[in-house]
C-alpha cells in the first residue's frame, strides 16, 4: 500500500514537474550554460577559429553574375592585400572584376560588394558611408580620399588601384595603424581650457565674428588623408604633427573662448612640431571635405610671428 | 657569442622587457604571464634572420602587446 502511494506520489510529482520543464523552455538562456558564466570563462571555451586563409586570385578575379547582361560594364579593381596572419608573406595586389551596372556609384559600394560577394577576407574600415566618420580613408587611384565620397570612374577600360593610406603601418589590407596619429592629436589638447567662469555663469558666449573664425576648422573629421599625403609628414612622422593635427591645434588657438592660446603656441614653437610644414599644399589639394589645412598652418605661423 | 645586429638587440631587449613586466603582476599568476610571453616569441622563432620586414612588424606588434598587457587591471592570462 505504502509502495503504491509512493508510486502515485511520484507520478503526481512527475506530472507536476513536467509543465515546469516545458515552461522553462521558453527561457532559452536558462538551458544555455554559457550564458550565466562570466565572459572570461566563456571565452576560454571558445576554440579560436583557424586563421582564414586568403582566397587565391584565380577564384576572385572573375565574378559569376547570376545572368550576365549583354551590356555589362565590367571594371577591374586592383586592391592592396596583406594579412598579419602570415607575417613573413609580402604584400600583393589582388584584382577583382565587378559589373558597374549592379554596383553603387561610390568606391565604398564596390568594396562592400567585393567583400559581400567575392572575397569576405578583404578588410577595410567603414562606418557612415556618407563622409562624416572618416573611417574609409584610403589611397584611390593615387589620391588620398574617402572611399564613400569617391565616385567610381565610369570608363571601364581604366583599372582602379586601391591602396591603404601611404606611409602608415598596416594592420591588415586597407586598415592603417592610426595610433601615432591619435597620440599626436591628444598632444595638442583638443578641448576648451579656461580658468575664469562664464560672465553670466551659464554659457561661454561668442560673437558671430568669433564664431566665423572656426568655420573651415571644425568640419575636420580627422580622416588623416591630409597628413598622410604630406611628404614632410612621411619623413618626420615622429616629430612633425602633420596638417590634420595642426588644423585642430589652430581650431583651439583661434577659439575666442579658450584662454590658453599662449601655451598652445608655445608648445608648437620648436623646429619640428610646426615648422616642418614647407607649404607643399598636398593637404589642401587632397582634403575630401574641401578644407584648407595649409591656410590654418599659415595662420598659426603668422600668429606666432607677430606675437 | 657573435656580435648581435641592431635588430637582434631590439628583439632581446623586448624579451627582457616582457620578463621584467611579468614581475609587476600578482605573484600567483606570474607564471601564466611568463609562459604567455615565451610562447609569443616561440611562435615566430622560425622567422628568417634576414626577413627584416617581418621582424620589424613583429617587434612593433610585440611592443603594442606589452603596452596593452602592462595595464595593472590585467591580473591573469590564459593562453
Amino acid at each position: 500500500m505504502a509502495c503504491t502511494r509512493a508510486f502515485s506520489r511520484l507520478a503526481t510529482r512527475r506530472t507536476a514537474v513536467r509543465p515546469a520543464v516545458f515552461f522553462s523552455r521558453g527561457f532559452a538562456s536558462v538551458n544555455d550554460v554559457h550564458a550565466r558564466e562570466p565572459i572570461s570563462k566563456v571565452a576560454e571555451k571558445i576554440v579560436p577559429a583557424p586563421a582564414t586563409s586568403t582566397i587565391p586570385e584565380s577564384k576572385t578575379s572573375t565574378i559569376k553574375e547570376p545572368e550576365p547582361t549583354k551590356d555589362a560594364r565590367n571594371k577591374t579593381f586592383h586592391i592592396y592585400r596583406w594579412s598579419p596572419d602570415e607575417p613573413s608573406s609580402k604584400p600583393r595586389m589582388q584584382s577583382y572584376t565587378l559589373d558597374l551596372n549592379k554596383t553603387g556609384p561610390m568606391m565604398l559600394d564596390a568594396l562592400i560588394r567585393i567583400k559581400n560577394e567575392i572575397d569576405p577576407t578583404l578588410t577595410f574600415r567603414r562606418s557612415c558611408r556618407e563622409g562624416i566618420c572618416g573611417s574609409c580613408a584610403m589611397n584611390i587611384d593615387g589620391v588620398n580620399t574617402l572611399a564613400c565620397l569617391c565616385r567610381i570612374p565610369t570608363e571601364t577600360a581604366k583599372e582602379s588601384r586601391i591602396y591603404p593610406l601611404p606611409h602608415m603601418y598596416i594592420v591588415k589590407d586597407l586598415v592603417p595603424d592610426m595610433t601615432l596619429f591619435y597620440k599626436q592629436y591628444r598632444s595638442v589638447k583638443p578641448y576648451l581650457q579656461r580658468d575664469t567662469p562664464a560672465p553670466d555663469g551659464r554659457e561661454y558666449r561668442q560673437s558671430k565674428e568669433d564664431r566665423k573664425k572656426l568655420d573651415g576648422l571644425y568640419e575636420c573629421i580627422l580622416c588623416a588623408c591630409c597628413s598622410t599625403s604630406c611628404p614632410s609628414y612621411w619623413w618626420n612622422q615622429e616629430e612633425y604633427l602633420g596638417p590634420a593635427v595642426l588644423l585642430q591645434s589652430y581650431r583651439w588657438i583661434a577659439d575666442s573662448r579658450d584662454e590658453r592660446r599662449a601655451e598652445r603656441q608655445d608648445a608648437l614653437n620648436n623646429s619640428m612640431s610646426l615648422y616642418r610644414c614647407h607649404t607643399i599644399l598636398n593637404c589642401s589639394r587632397t582634403c575630401p571635405k574641401g578644407l584648407n589645412p595649409a591656410l590654418a598652418i599659415a595662420e598659426i605661423k603668422k600668429g606666432m610671428a607677430f606675437a | 657569442m657573435a656580435r648581435l645586429s641592431g635588430l637582434q638587440k631590439d628583439v632581446l631587449s623586448l624579451y627582457r622587457q616582457c620578463l621584467r613586466a611579468v614581475r609587476q603582476k600578482p605573484a600567483e599568476t606570474q607564471s601564466h604571464f611568463r609562459d604567455f610571453a615565451k610562447a609569443e616569441f616561440q611562435k615566430h622563432v622560425h622567422v628568417g634572420k634576414k626577413d627584416f620586414g617581418t621582424i620589424e612588424y613583429l617587434l612593433r606588434r610585440g611592443r603594442n602587446q606589452i603596452e596593452l598587457y602592462s595595464d595593472p587591471g590585467i591580473r591573469d592570462i590564459h593562453s
